[in-house]
């Protein structure tokens, strides 16, 4: 994996979160500097800012996407205790030309008494319905009853989890098997409040989440929580951020027909990776679930993969390099043709590093060189000796870091 | 299996290392990173205001490789029907021509790749074109060879014959230095001759070897008995014909006597004062030692192996190679470690095919290669035959991670379809996790979308994507488009509010748009009550404009009757009526009349029970009264007419 473009986000204080819209096309990027950035990718690749806007009076935290079927809908949570809903209205042609778009505020979710913590939407097949959790233990579900209106939500149900909560994640499945069913976690540090992870589920007959399920071998703070796509598979993956990477199966057990219980889960565990050294702050999943990625306080981003007998190992590692790029905006433009080409000349290094490990003799086209017989051209090789050999402007590329390395593994054996 | 630990490779991201976090969103293709703190009190300072967009390999982006995706796709997809055709021992030659077609491709791409490499001006893109075309041989190579001892799997005798070609196609050099000798203004006396009668030696091509050393012999006519005798050896050299009368065993008894022909000449120093002559007698005899002395020539340990075999062990059995390849390749390379290519031919060798794809997919920058083979491979039942339980599973895990990697390209994932569609347990699963997430830039590329997805019943998301069409183009006030991709969706909701907005444009504007969908609608207006009435409205107006004033006037009396009509709208649907009631001839019958004027006493009836509200314009309020007491009195003067005209027909 390389690199392949810096984006100057231009925010004035330190970026939270980062989503993707479903499609991919669109990002949102919200900042302790109280705004919210909507960029959207042109034909090029190219990032473009179209939007950025205060949204709140304290840090967001959140920034999240609802699903396209309801249009381009955002919302957002924040230390100032609230959650919003924001929709982009098509603008006049001004903006447009412009290059901007607007989006303007539907709802203001003040229930919560504390810094709202998460915000997510609930799985399409559900309705337009959003989710917060708090530092006050609550969890709230609104509902938009009228998807053409977003200025109006009901909050539908008030859940207390009794300890502070840092993160929620719906299970994405949508199978008639499964009711609505979410995960929550708490960062409460305190070992002796027991488990740190609670399972809900809805009960059709009374209407109401009910707890299914406490994890209760995870007993540390809880910074995030992630349900993995279902793949049509008989039980539920969740992937926990906290003291550790841990990776849960919940199996669910045989319900008696009489009972309207919610549903009772064997919990195993399938891996647990101490290698973040300390805590772990975010996990999650890629489309299809084949890749975790979680990232803690070594800096790092790790990326977890499981072979084909379900074996976890990290297969990838994302690293701050201690050069920082720095720019304030009014370089940004220069900044970012500088870091293109040099990005590019990089890319080009080390996409190929494996061919390079693989015949050494590419380059060296000695007589008699055991791979010689492997060798393009003569009229090839003088043209990559005519390459003019570009050190790159920051050690990113492993293979300056570890020349005596045998084998590189590939970015593609992580199937990125 | 046991488990290589391979290092997880590092990225390294311009961000600070200590003290802060990377915080990182997955894309499509690759993922976000940004540097953030997860405890802002702990935070010192805003931090670098850059997000990094990081992406696996390029492979897939250039567009010669493209080609190489595409055209193997095909060949994928006429190998799983080749399963069904024929009685399964029929099916090898088919085998073996899949692979041969997957290998010429690859020398395709290869030889496109170096004519770009060769005329580029740019030294950068020629050098990753040439590192490019260097993992193609490798991938060729290797193919070939699984090819030769796993899908064509040749017995003793025809083993070594391939092994033979195998070797000859992947060390062509000395076709160019024979083109180089034989351009010379003397053959015989280049510098590099004597290394090309070797090479042909070597590689058993004793034909060429002859033709190259009769010059030799012509320019030294002294010696012309002695290179007589080496010509008289190397055309007596036997070789296994597979598809002769000859069985085996008379070959080895044929080819032992020639041998012993060789070592008398040895004995006999018969070329002892020809150096050269020596040697390649000596190399006829498998004489190690003398092999050994051409590694420059051979240049590689499986050149040896192949070479060794030809004069030492010709009929050698698949089961014995694994003894003789590792003994090459400790022999060649002595102290220096193998490389990963020379692991992967070795446990092909060894016929551990497992361990070839495992360590194909380490070594490998790309999943083409191992998906494909695998696949091949699995269809020749060769990863149940070597006892790998997970046979199918390994071959379905491969293709998934080639396809889904096509995905992330915005014209390759049409081809990721297909071997989705080949992988019984995962494949409609992922299909429909990565179809929803192309983003519908166009209505076309929607169609295009929808097409697979209704092609395999993907209902879920034919109505997903169908309901973001028609959402964004609600959005962007295009109602004839929302509508019709919200019929397609069957979303009667949807449909609903867009008939409603059809309707109040017609009321502001008096005109409709989108003529021509509402005009077709068919059976899909019955999707929705509102979309009923609206096309049937649009059916009122055409009768109207066509002039069939009785059709007209029945129909619209009828979306009333039958509450098919919006009561917001009977205002609107009477007023339509007043021309009609003016017109000279008759249109209304009497008792048609009498339904009007019922439908115009409900309306005001219901009106009157809602108390006029304060806030309501004086003006708005008299246009009402005005428009009923028109009504009325045009009621009444058709119902006269009306009746004067069934009483006279009667009559």
């Amino acid at each position: 994996m390389f690199v392949a473009k810096s984006i100057a986000a231009d925010h004035k204080d330190l970026i939270h979160d980062v989503s993707y819209d479903f499609h991919g096309r669109r990002m949102a990027t919200c900042s302790s500097d109280q705004s919210v950035k909507v960029w959207d990718k042109s034909e090029n690749g190219e990032w473009h800012c179209t939007a950025s806007w205060k949204t709140h009076s304290g840090s967001v935290w959140r920034v999240t996407w609802a699903h396209p079927e309801f249009g381009q809908v955002l919302a957002s949570c924040s230390f100032d205790r609230t959650a919003a809903v924001w929709e982009e209205i098509v603008g006049e042609s001004n903006d447009k030309q412009r290059g901007q778009s607007h989006w303007i505020k539907r709802t203001t979710l003040v229930d919560s008494r504390t810094s709202v913590t998460d915000v997510k939407f609930a799985p399409k097949h559900m309705g337009l319905m959003l989710t917060t959790c708090s530092a006050d233990g609550v969890v709230r579900i609104y509902e938009a009853p009228d998807v053409m209106n977003l200025s109006q939500w009901s909050l539908q149900h008030e859940i207390s989890c009794k300890l502070s909560c840092s993160c929620i994640s719906w299970n994405p499945s949508s199978s008639r098997a499964h009711p609505p069913m979410f995960a929550v976690g708490s960062d409460d540090s305190n070992v002796a409040y027991g488990g740190k992870v609670q399972i809900y589920e809805y009960n059709e007959n009374t209407r109401k989440y009910a707890k299914a399920e406490t994890l209760m071998t995870v007993t540390d703070a809880v910074h995030d929580i992630a349900f993995a796509p279902n793949l049509g598979r008989s039980f539920h993956v969740l992937a926990i951020a906290t003291k550790d990477v841990r990776i849960f199966k919940l199996v669910p057990l045989r319900k008696e027909s009489t009972s309207s219980g919610p549903t009772k889960f064997e919990v195993q565990i399938v891996a647990q990776f101490d290698n973040h050294n300390s805590q772990v702050w975010r996990v999650s999943w890629n489309i299809t679930s084949t890749l975790l990625a979680s990232s803690g306080d070594d800096g790092c981003v790790r990326l977890w993969k499981a072979n084909y007998m379900d074996n976890w190992k990290c297969t990838g590692i994302l690293k701050g390099d201690g050069s920082p790029l720095t720019g304030s905006s009014g370089q940004l433009t220069a900044m970012s043709t500088m870091m293109g080409s040099s990005l590019q000349s990089q890319s080009a290094i080390n996409g190929m590093s494996a061919g390079r490990y693989f015949f050494p003799a590419l380059d060296s086209p000695r007589v008699g060189s055991r791979y010689g017989h492997l060798l393009p051209p003569p009229s090839l090789i003088e043209n990559c000796e005519a390459e003019p050999i570009q050190p790159p402007p920051q050690p990113q590329v492993q293979i300056y870091r570890h020349p005596s390395r045998a084998l590189l593994p590939l970015p593609e054996a992580e199937g990125l | 299996m046991e488990e290589v630990d391979v290092e997880p490779a590092v990225t390294n991201i311009p961000a600070a290392g200590q003290g802060k976090h990377l915080g990182f969103a997955w894309g499509p293709g690759g993922i976000l990173v940004y540097e953030t703190h997860h405890q802002p009190k702990e935070a010192k300072g805003p931090g670098s205001p850059y997000i990094h967009e990081v992406r696996k390999d390029e492979d897939i982006y250039s567009p010669i490789l493209r080609k190489l995706f595409n055209e193997s796709h095909h060949i994928f997809v006429g190998l799983q029907t080749i399963r069904d055709e024929l009685p399964s021992k029929n099916k090898k030659p088919q085998f073996v021509s899949v692979s041969k077609n997957y290998r010429s491709i690859i020398r395709a791409c290869m030889e496109e790749l170096q004519q770009v490499a060769v005329s580029s001006q740019d030294a950068e893109v020629a050098s990753q074109y040439g590192d490019q075309v260097s993992i193609l041989l490798a991938i060729e190579l290797i193919w070939n060879l699984c090819e030769v001892l796993f899908i064509d799997a040749a017995p003793a005798g025809s083993l070594l014959l391939h092994l033979l070609d195998w070797v000859r196609l992947h060390k062509a050099d000395v076709d160019e230095k024979t083109r180089e000798v034989l351009q010379s203004e003397s053959p015989a006396e280049h510098h590099n001759y004597w290394d090309v009668v070797v090479s042909y030696v070597l590689q058993g091509r004793l034909e060429e070897a002859r033709q190259m050393l009769v010059k030799q012999a012509n320019i030294q006519p002294a010696a012309r008995n002695m290179y007589k005798l080496m010509d008289t050896l190397l055309s007596k050299m036997p070789f296994y014909n597979p598809s002769g009368t000859q069985t085996l065993t008379e070959f080895d008894v044929k080819w032992r006597h020639w041998h012993e022909e060789v070592d008398r000449c040895l004995q006999d120093n018969s070329f002892a004062s020809s150096q050269h002559l020596e040697t390649i007698c000596k190399i006829l005899a498998g004489d190690e030692d003398t092999l050994l002395e051409q590694k420059d020539l051979l240049s590689t340990w499986y050149h040896f192996l192949v070479t060794r075999l030809l004069y030492c062990h010709p009929t050698v059995k698949p089961t014995e190679l694994h003894y003789y390849a590792q003994s090459c390749l400790t022999m060649f390379l002595e102290t220096s470690a193998p490389e990963p290519l020379d692991s992967i031919l070795l446990a092909a060798f060894e016929f551990d095919i497992h361990q070839v794809i495992k360590d194909c997919s380490i070594a490998l920058n790309n999943w083409w290669f191992v998906a494909h083979l695998t696949d091949l491979l699995d269809h020749c039942n060769l990863l149940q035959s070597h006892n790998l339980h997970f046979g199918s599973n390994l071959r379905e895990f491969l293709l998934l991670e080639y396809a889904s990697g096509l995905f992330t390209h915005h014209s390759l994932w049409q081809l990721a379809v297909d071997y989705f569609d080949h992988c019984p347990e995962f494949g409609h699963v992922y299909l429909e996790l990565q179809i929803e997430r192309v983003s519908l830039d166009t209505e076309r590329k929607a169609l295009k979308v929808l097409r697979i997805c209704e092609q395999r019943q993907m209902s879920e998301q034919v109505r997903s994507i169908c309901k973001i069409m028609a959402m964004r183009a609600l959005k962007n006030n295009r109602l004839g488009s929302a509508l019709s991709w919200s019929i397609r969706a069957k979303d009667a909701a949807f449909a609903t509010l867009i008939s409603e907005r059809f309707l109040q444009d017609y009321c502001s504007k008096g005109t409709f748009s989108d003529l021509d969908l509402i005009d077709n609608l068919g059976p899909a207006m019955l999707l929705s009550d509102r979309l009923t009435f609206l096309g049937k409205y649009r059916e009122f107006h055409k009768l109207y404009g066509e002039k069939r004033f009785t059709e007209a006037a029945k129909l619209l009396l009828s979306l009333m009757m039958a509450k098919i009509a919006p009561r917001s709208f009977w205002m609107t649907l009477l007023t339509d009526a007043l021309p009609l009631l003016e017109q000279k001839e008759v249109i209304f019958s009497a008792d048609q009349t009498y339904e009007l004027m019922c439908c115009l006493e409900e309306l005001t009836s219901s009106l009157n029970k809602t108390a006029p509200s304060p806030d309501q314009p004086m003006q708005d309020e008299d246009i009402e009264v005005t428009k009923v007491e028109l009504l009325r009195l045009a009621l009444a003067r058709n119902l006269a007419m009306a009746i004067v005209k069934e009483g006279t027909v009667e009559a």
